[in-house]
């Protein structure tokens, strides 16, 4: 039954990376990382990482992957989108990497007994008693929520600079009129 | 353990089974018969004009990178929730202050109008 899901998975993965070269679409590609972040998140429960999952599915298909489609939706549409021979190329390098390092991984590691190892066990309490405890990691977890705070003013500031752009030029005023029209006809 | 995350398989396979049992229920019930104007996106309304491939204005950008953060917070809430009733006061003000510092980061970005579609 364990197998069985982690091939699932594991296909998953590795279907969806595979498709992520290949597709000739760049959004495409996008979705099909989906595929592959998914993989993996199955792959974490299987190897008892609850928290790793959950944070797997809520940052990297909630948010990474949101992010990397927006930033395709950003870029001006090319119509040939991406030259296949290339990515084939690429792709099969890739592949022969992959597979030399896996043989050479699999001759030295000695890898553990399955029945050796202990059960996994759930990892989000722990995580979380240990994050939360005055003489645990009390301060670095607060310092994130800083780390955050910087990070979404700084992304604010950069965002919402251009607005400080002064336009009396009237050069510089043509080419934001030409720019909202221009925008408005995208809206349309 | 891992049979604690039966619920989870079920809904999912649930949620796969709705979706592919009404694709291949209105295909074998509806007999289709495609034509080239059914196979358009909207069957009515403005033709097409263009691709779906348009440049998209910058300010979803910004929308995303906020998500992000906020996501972020999400994921340290979490293992809290998880334990909550153990952790009691101390945790909850601990908590707290972790989340009072990115609710004056969201007053931060209410205040420079970031959220407002102006433009």
């Amino acid at each position: 039954m364990e197998l069985l899901f982690f091939l699932l998975f594991a296909g998953l993965a590795i279907a969806g990376a595979v498709a992520t070269v290949w597709m000739r679409y760049v959004v495409h590609s996008a979705f099909a990382l989906m595929g592959t972040f998914l993989g993996v998140a199955g792959l974490y429960v299987l190897l008892g990482a609850d928290f790793l999952a959950i944070t797997q599915i809520l940052i990297y298909v909630g948010g990474i992957l949101v992010l990397i489609l927006f930033g395709i939706m950003l870029t001006p549409p090319d119509r040939t989108e991406r030259n296949a021979k290339r990515v084939i190329g690429f792709s099969a390098s890739l592949v022969a990497i992959a597979l030399f390092l896996a043989v050479q991984i699999g001759s030295v590691v000695r890898w553990a007994e399955k029945s050796n190892l202990e059960a996994p066990k759930a990892t989000a309490a722990p995580i979380g008693r240990e994050l939360l405890r005055p003489d645990g990691y009390l301060i670095p977890f607060e310092l994130v929520s800083v780390v955050l705070l910087v990070a979404l003013i700084g992304s604010v500031f950069i965002a919402r600079r251009r607005k400080a752009v002064r336009v009396d030029d009237s050069s510089t005023a043509a080419i934001l009129a030409e720019r909202g029209t221009l925008q408005q006809k995208a809206g349309a | 353990m891992l049979s604690d995350y039966a619920p989870l398989l079920l809904l999912l396979a649930l949620a796969a089974a709705f979706v592919v049992g009404n694709l291949v229920i209105s295909e074998v019930l509806g007999r289709p018969k495609p034509g080239v104007g059914k196979k358009t996106v909207y069957e009515c309304g403005m033709p097409i004009r263009g691709t779906a491939r348009a440049r998209f204005s910058v300010h979803y950008y910004l929308l995303a990178l906020l998500f992000i953060l906020f996501d972020v917070e999400a994921a340290f809430l979490l293992p809290w929730a998880a334990h909550a009733e153990e952790l009691g006061k101390a945790g909850l003000v601990a908590m707290g202050g972790f989340a009072v510092v990115l609710v004056v980061g969201l007053l931060y970005v209410m205040r420079k109008k970031a959220l407002e579609w102006d433009r």
